[in-house]
């Protein structure tokens, strides 16, 4: 297959380019922008006129709740949602049921995978055994089944020793590790961040010190240990100013944040909204800003879907006893974009913290167009209204606090490997 | 390409605020669920309303046909005897049907959700419910998922609120102080964990309190506390001076498992109410208890059954003041 993309303003921070072009496509390849490779005859051709192409986006974080909880999505229903918004790379954490513990559940996700849509599907390994947090995975048998990386997901371990040997044996086998700054016992019951709003709702808070004291002990431990660790899901300032202090100091860290911690704080929750329950929770304005200061200067590198799909009923009863997380794959790019609007990042850096920072970050040669790297891409017309509602969403996962919200930008095809696996029909 | 400044504006999300959720289209109550969004004026009608039952309450004829027809469900899903009763006998009192369904002990267990708990009562026609949950933001969950007919009251939901236990402790303390321009009032305890200081202090601001104080040390306390409008006081013998009214909380055996407090003997050194701390209060100062109290913890005897209690008047005009509230909820006149 042969394909031509004409007329396309190509935005590609990884190559520095951000000009009109024509791109062509062979197999799956990117093989020549702006002049045609000999002989080359396109078999079809798109026409991205007035439009934005963009390498595809890699969402570091995506539960597509298969293997064990269907009833609230599927491989198959998430990589559609995932293609329709411009992502073709995500990795799922281990938090599957069973944990993704050995290779035979990778092996799983990869075969449901590739019947799928096409987007592309990574898993992470459990770092220790059932993410009991008691004994180490086989990461070498995990690493050779295809993981990107180990991580504890949102589970304990049993001590800071444990952490510490698994630190070390990952590194050892060259794993990044991905781990979540949170302190359990800190974080006791909490289910909103502890502040003035927490108070005047009663809801159990969760301390600022359950992401900090937490981060403080990792840092350490990768000092340590020499481990390259991929700090998940920031929520606070000075979480964000450790990472950055420790980024300067020479640490192998990096750490990302999910988009909605970017727009949404405590005040969000204020009418006990259970679509704001999340963990880490959404904290202060302060945070907020903060943390897209972070983002800004690049301390936090990427940003991720956090994608959580429910069930209507996982999200209907008191809040504390609702499940935490949001359906989030179909407005990471609409709140990316907003960053841009916002003013908070360049359209092109915005665009580098979901595509090839994050694959930088799990090591994938994705993220970029230059000719020799695979034709993973969207189309995006920056124009066009899209407004999230419940007649216009993809994934299974129904539960958005964005439904609703006026965004910019649609995205009208996605490519995997030079596949067309989306296209919006036209409305 | 577009540029930022005609982007569309930021839309929060959908969704009713506690304030508003508890109003009907004509702004009269609907439910209640919490102090706050109530009116200075809303709540001087309901204490005044309750003050007409109060004197009818105390005659050998105590029942009025207010809410003749009507169903009242308790639904409590936390454990509480003396709640529920007067809950209980205010809807008599005024007619009502009353049903008592005690959840912990029934549909949970089996694993019916709470959605399916309420349609099946809601599909016997029953008119209130009267909520009582251990999750904070319960009773607001079910107020926004009831039947347009059925009408809410929360009986004390978590840590977040307990209105009619506030609106009983302001009606006691108007009865015997009149103006709240004027007071100072000290609530000592473990409001950390307490739905009834939490609505207190909402009253006490809406009713603009001379001054509102609370008392306790820190791990006792709630963050930032003091932006619910509160002076903070960890040490007791500063805090009590010069108040008109001194509100004790429970305090519960957990606190000290949860690592908060060492022990309930040195809870008593430090906070208890005597009767040496209450003389540095002002001489005819109030002294309260949301009940049921522990005494040699949070409270001395003397003092529980001393001349300033008023801890049983409180229980007498917690009927009084359920049944203004029901009757304003659910009666279309509200004089008896």
């Amino acid at each position: 297959m042969k394909l031509l993309i004409d007329n396309a303003r190509l935005l590609d921070p990884a190559q520095g380019v951000d000009r009109n072009t024509r791109i062509y496509i062979q197999k799956d390849m990117v093989v020549a922008l702006d002049e045609a490779p000999e002989g080359f005859e396109p078999q079809r051709h798109i026409d991205a006129a007035g439009r934005l192409v963009i390498p595809g986006l890699v969402d570091l974080a995506a539960r597509m709740r298969e293997p064990g909880e269907e009833h609230k999505a599927t491989i198959a229903s998430e990589t559609r949602a995932a293609a329709s918004a411009g992502i073709t790379t995500l990795c799922c954490p281990p938090d599957t049921g069973p944990p993704v513990d050995s290779p035979a559940e990778v092996e799983l996700i990869t075969r449901r995978a590739k019947q799928a849509c096409g987007v592309r599907v990574h898993a992470l390994g459990a770092l220790t055994a059932g993410l009991g947090g008691e004994q180490l995975s086989e990461m070498a048998a995990l690493k050779r089944a295809g993981v990107l990386g180990v991580s504890q997901a949102l589970k304990p371990m049993a001590s800071h020793l444990l952490l510490r040997r698994a630190m070390e044996y990952a590194a050892s086998h060259e794993l990044t590790v991905f781990l979540h700054p949170i302190d359990w016992s800190l974080n006791a019951r909490g289910c909103v961040h502890e502040g003035p709003v927490g108070t005047r709702l009663g809801l159990p808070g969760i301390p600022e010190a359950a992401e900090t004291a937490a981060l403080g002990m990792i840092l350490a431990l990768s000092e340590q240990t020499g481990a390259r660790v991929h700090l998940c899901r920031l929520s606070t300032t000075r979480a964000a100013r450790l990472v950055a202090r420790a980024r300067v100091d020479g640490l192998p860290v990096s750490a990302d944040v999910a988009a909605h911690q970017l727009f949404l704080t405590d005040m969000d929750v204020a009418d006990f909204n259970t679509l704001c329950h999340v963990i880490p929770p959404l904290r202060s304005q302060r945070d907020r800003d903060g943390l897209r200061q972070a983002v800004a200067e690049g301390a936090v590198s990427a940003i991720c879907s956090d994608h959580q799909p429910h069930e209507v009923d996982s999200k209907l009863a008191p809040f504390p006893e609702t499940r935490p997380g949001i359906s989030a794959l179909e407005t990471l790019l609409p709140l990316t974009l907003r960053l841009v609007e916002e003013g908070v990042l360049s359209l092109a850096e915005a665009i580098r913290r979901v595509t090839s920072n994050p694959a930088g970050i799990l090591g994938l040669p994705v993220g970029t167009l230059a000719p020799g790297h695979r034709a993973d891409l969207c189309i995006v017309d920056l124009d066009t209204p899209y407004t999230p509602e419940p007649g216009n969403w993809i994934s299974q996962g129904r539960n958005s606090p964005f439904f609703g919200w006026e965004f910019r930008g649609r995205v009208t095809h996605t490519l995997v490997a030079g596949r067309v696996i989306h296209e919006q029909v036209s409305d | 390409m577009s540029s930022a400044a005609d982007a569309p504006r930021l839309v929060s999300a959908p969704g009713p605020l506690p304030a508003s959720l508890q109003f009907n289209e004509e702004g009269r109550l609907r439910h209640l669920l919490s102090i706050e969004g109530l009116s200075r004026e809303l709540i001087t009608e309901i204490l005044d309303t309750a003050e007409s039952f109060a004197s009818m309450n105390a005659q050998s004829v105590k029942k009025v046909p207010l809410l003749r027809g009507k169903t009242v469900v308790n639904l409590f899903f936390e454990a509480s005897t003396r709640t529920r009763t007067t809950f209980e006998l205010a809807a008599k009192r005024l007619s009502a049907d009353v049903l008592n369904i005690n959840i912990s002990a029934s549909a949970t267990v089996k694993g019916e959700s709470l959605l399916d708990t309420l349609r099946n009562l809601e599909a016997m026609y029953v008119d209130m419910f009267v909520v009582r949950h251990e999750a904070s933001g319960a009773a607001h969950f079910i107020a926004r998922h009831v039947a347009p007919h059925v009408s809410v009251l929360n009986a004390g939901d978590g840590r977040h609120a307990h209105p009619t236990q506030a609106l009983l402790d302001m009606f006691t303390i108007r009865r015997h102080k009149g103006d709240f321009g004027a007071l100072r009032v000290a609530i000592v305890g473990d409001i950390l964990h307490s739905r009834v200081a939490r609505s207190q202090i909402h009253a006490l601001n809406i009713l603009n309190t001379g001054e509102i104080r609370v008392i306790a040390p820190q791990s006792l306390l709630p963050a930032h506390v003091e932006s619910l409008g509160v002076h903070v006081y960890n040490d007791i013998r500063a805090g009590l001076r010069d108040v008109d009214v001194v509100i004790m909380l429970r305090l519960q055996r957990e606190r000290m498992e949860a690592g908060l407090l060492p022990s309930e003997h040195e809870f008593f050194q430090l906070y208890g109410l005597t009767q040496e701390r209450l003389a540095l209060a002002k001489p005819k100062c109030l002294v309260m208890h949301p009940g049921p109290a522990n005494r040699g913890v949070e409270i001395d005897s003397r003092v529980a059954d001393g001349p300033q209690s008023v801890i049983l008047e409180q229980v007498t005009y917690g009927i009084a003041v359920r049944m203004a509230v029901m009757s304003m909820i659910m009666g279309g006149s509200v004089n008896p």
